[in-house]
């Protein structure tokens, strides 16, 4: 009893007087109802008119919430946080060629971004070079296009590589591109023992939600823990994945799901690598997560503390992690392209102002604000100052960075992160249930739940029952906005510089690093077959992203859209 | 009479982007709505559309895209109905567009495109008013 946040005697009383306040509420409905029948989250989870200890009167506040920086890391994974240092400051850039993102990364950086994002393009997320015929009219449009260790080196000119850290948002291809940026930095002069940064790496999520497919799902682990074991050993600054919710809840996923399906992709990678024989205390730590940030605001902060919560009891738990820093996650957060609208653009900065907030009350360790204009295009240079602006002023001027996590103790913000974590785990178990994430991806099941709360949601706007301003409530026309155009000619002109890339390089040379690599790829999982190493000489040697993407192909076989719904 | 059969719908994602939550949006709603509906799954290219749209002898084709590519996929989408004297298969597209390429799918033949933040009941309501089964002009 002496752990429980409120003594009986507090209780009964409170009992008593909630029961008193009820009949008081009830009376004053009978004069004024409420305004909606039935009150939800944006991802349809009832919430109560008034939450109270009562909500609380079985917690105990040193297993459930402890302190920031200690298990189980409900308040935050640094004992100090915004008060030492600020979340990384974090855009997520890319478009048209190297030339073009390397400008707008010495953009952000110069106005105090802290942190490097790339966004590539599609033929690159595909594994395609730009010359594919498959690629055709996608260059440089929703993202920087990038075939060769060329293109890397023109990519990251004049950054320190050893200062920044970089993210990288690429995954079937992970491997490949994180060979190029390794093997570039190293080309500048600088030791990969130093280089941090982020692969997103997730291959699980994509045949959730984000559908870059390439590779089946078994051998798409397989690299997955090639790039974990390389990293762990030669590469110790970096994230060699971030296990994402982000496109799983874009996709339309509720909270819940998100945070569960997202988990459970990471209970999967930490069961794969130590099925490579890698020890959990000696990789977890360099596992980070990516959370969407939607629009309903308590909704996401309670989502981000009961994940850290989740997560450390896992890794504590089901893996015997030892370290601590095993148990703790730390996560990026990016705010919800999909809550944005076309109509009336400038809303989009009030929306994602909102959802910027709740990620920094839910303790990120970095952050991408979205664009007004994002629902049009990659962002202008004007939008995506204002966004950056964003997070400047939340870090300096509202106060907000100056406490940490200070909605702990809220009665409904614990109620609502208990919540999450109970619905969660129901998710988990089941998909336990099923054998396994391999399993219920190929049963279509985290997909079809997805496809059920989006089709939910999207008949909830049509009824009226969830509110998008602009769109069914206070409709307006979609104007003519300002906006980022992508030069078609960009296309030709990369198409030529990769084939004159190609031209110069030393054939022979190079046959005999594809040569290696496809030796390993076609050996059994282990360190001596770990594609790393050869990647990296592949991709010195001169070889393209599709080249190698063609090997795996080769290798390991396509896996393409089942086009259910 | 012709017009009495079901309507035949192809969702197509023509190009490499994986936005695919609108695409089975409107699969599902198309499906509800009580047309029979086939989804071609995300990384269609052209060629893949307009040969399952024959396959399968649909009356209209919705195509979704979100990269920027459209101005590429849709014109050669229309220029192989054309080739395979399919013209008359009604195209339309959902998606994000920038306003000045909107006239010019027009002009190539695609008879609609809907924006974000379309109601689906306004999508579903235009395709009963514009699109008839295949050849029942001609049976009527």
């Amino acid at each position: 009893m002496g752990k429980k946040m409120f003594s009986e005697s507090a209780l009964e009383r409170m009992e008593k007087e909630y029961k008193e306040w009820l009949e008081v509420y009830k009376k004053a409905l009978q004069r004024i109802p409420e305004r909606l029948e039935r009150f939800s989250t944006v991802s349809d989870m009832e919430v109560k008119a008034l939450y109270t200890p009562l909500d609380l009167k079985d917690k105990d506040y040193f297993e459930e919430i402890g302190f920031p920086g200690m298990y189980p890391f409900t308040r935050g994974v640094q004992p100090s946080m915004y008060r030492a240092r600020l979340w990384t400051m974090r855009m997520f850039a890319g478009l048209g060629t190297a030339e073009d993102t390397n400008k707008r990364f010495h953009y952000l950086v110069n106005h105090g971004e802290t942190g490097l994002s790339t966004a590539f393009d599609f033929p690159t997320l595909m594994g395609y070079d730009t010359d594919s015929p498959l690629a055709k009219g996608e260059c440089g449009k929703c993202g920087v296009a990038i075939d060769t260790i060329q293109d890397m080196e023109i990519l990251f000119k004049g950054l320190n590589l050893e200062e920044l850290t970089t993210s990288m948002t690429i995954n079937p291809p992970a491997s490949v591109i994180w060979a190029m940026y390794i093997a570039n930095a190293e080309n500048q002069g600088f030791d990969r023992k130093k280089l941090g940064g982020t692969i997103q790496n997730d291959c699980l999520k994509e045949f959730i939600a984000q559908k870059t497919l390439m590779l089946p799902p078994e051998p798409s682990l397989r690299l997955v823990v090639d790039t974990v074991e390389f990293g762990t050993y030669e590469v110790p600054r970096w994230n060699t994945i971030s296990i994402s919710g982000y496109h799983i809840r874009e996709a339309g996923a509720t909270a819940v799901q998100e945070l569960a399906f997202t988990i459970y992709d990471g209970i999967t990678y930490v069961e794969e690598c130590i099925k490579r024989g890698l020890d959990v205390d000696a990789f977890a730590g360099r596992l980070s997560f990516f959370w969407n940030s939607h629009i309903d605001f308590f909704e996401e902060i309670a989502k981000m503390r009961a994940s850290r919560r989740m997560w450390a009891r896992i890794m504590k738990e089901r893996f015997k992690a030892k370290k601590p820093r095993s148990m703790l996650m730390r996560f990026h957060t990016q705010t919800a392209g999909c809550s944005l609208t076309a109509q009336e653009p400038y809303n989009n900065i009030i929306r994602t102002t909102t959802e910027a907030l709740a990620a920094i009350l839910g303790g990120t360790q970095s952050l991408h604000t979205n664009s007004l204009d994002e629902v049009y295009m990659i962002p202008s240079e004007e939008a995506v100052t204002i966004a950056l602006r964003t997070q400047q002023i939340l870090a300096d001027e509202v106060g907000v960075a100056n406490i940490i996590d200070p909605l702990a103790g809220s009665y409904f913000v614990e109620a609502l992160t208990d919540k999450m974590e109970e619905e969660a785990m129901a998710y988990i178990k089941k998909l336990d249930e099923l054998g396994g994430m391999i399993e219920a991806i190929e049963k279509d099941y985290p997909q079809m739940e997805i496809a059920d709360s989006a089709y939910k949601f999207q008949q909830q706007v049509e009824k009226g029952e969830k509110i998008i301003i602009g769109i069914n409530k206070f409709p307006s026309p979609k104007p003519d906005l300002e906006i980022l155009k992508i030069d078609p000619e960009i296309e030709k002109r990369q198409i030529e510089r990769t084939q004159r890339f190609k031209e110069k390089r030393d054939k022979v040379k190079l046959q005999k690093c594809m040569d290696e690599l496809r030796r390993r790829c076609e050996g059994p999982p282990c360190w001596e077959n770990n594609v790393m190493p050869a990647l990296i000489d592949a991709v010195k040697a001169g070889a393209t992203e599709q080249e190698i993407c063609d090997l795996y192909r080769d290798v390991f076989g396509i896996y393409t859209d089942p086009g259910t719904f | 009479m012709g017009s009495d059969r079901k309507l035949r719908v192809l969702i197509a994602k023509p190009g490499l982007d994986g936005h695919d939550r609108g695409a089975r949006v409107i699969a599902r709603a198309f499906r509800d709505a009580g047309f029979e509906v086939i989804y071609t799954g995300c990384h269609q290219t052209p060629e893949q559309i307009v040969s399952t749209a024959l396959q399968e002898d649909v009356d209209l084709i919705g195509l979704s895209i979100l990269s920027g590519a459209h101005m590429y996929s849709f014109p050669r989408i229309m220029e192989l109905l054309k080739e395979h004297n399919a013209e008359d298969i009604v195209v339309i597209g959902g998606g994000i567009f920038p306003t000045e390429d909107i006239p010019k799918l027009k002009e190539i033949g695609i008879k609609e495109i809907f924006e974000p933040g379309t109601l689906l009941e306004d999508i579903i309501q235009w395709v009963k008013t514009n699109v008839k089964p295949r050849g029942a002009a001609e049976a009527a």
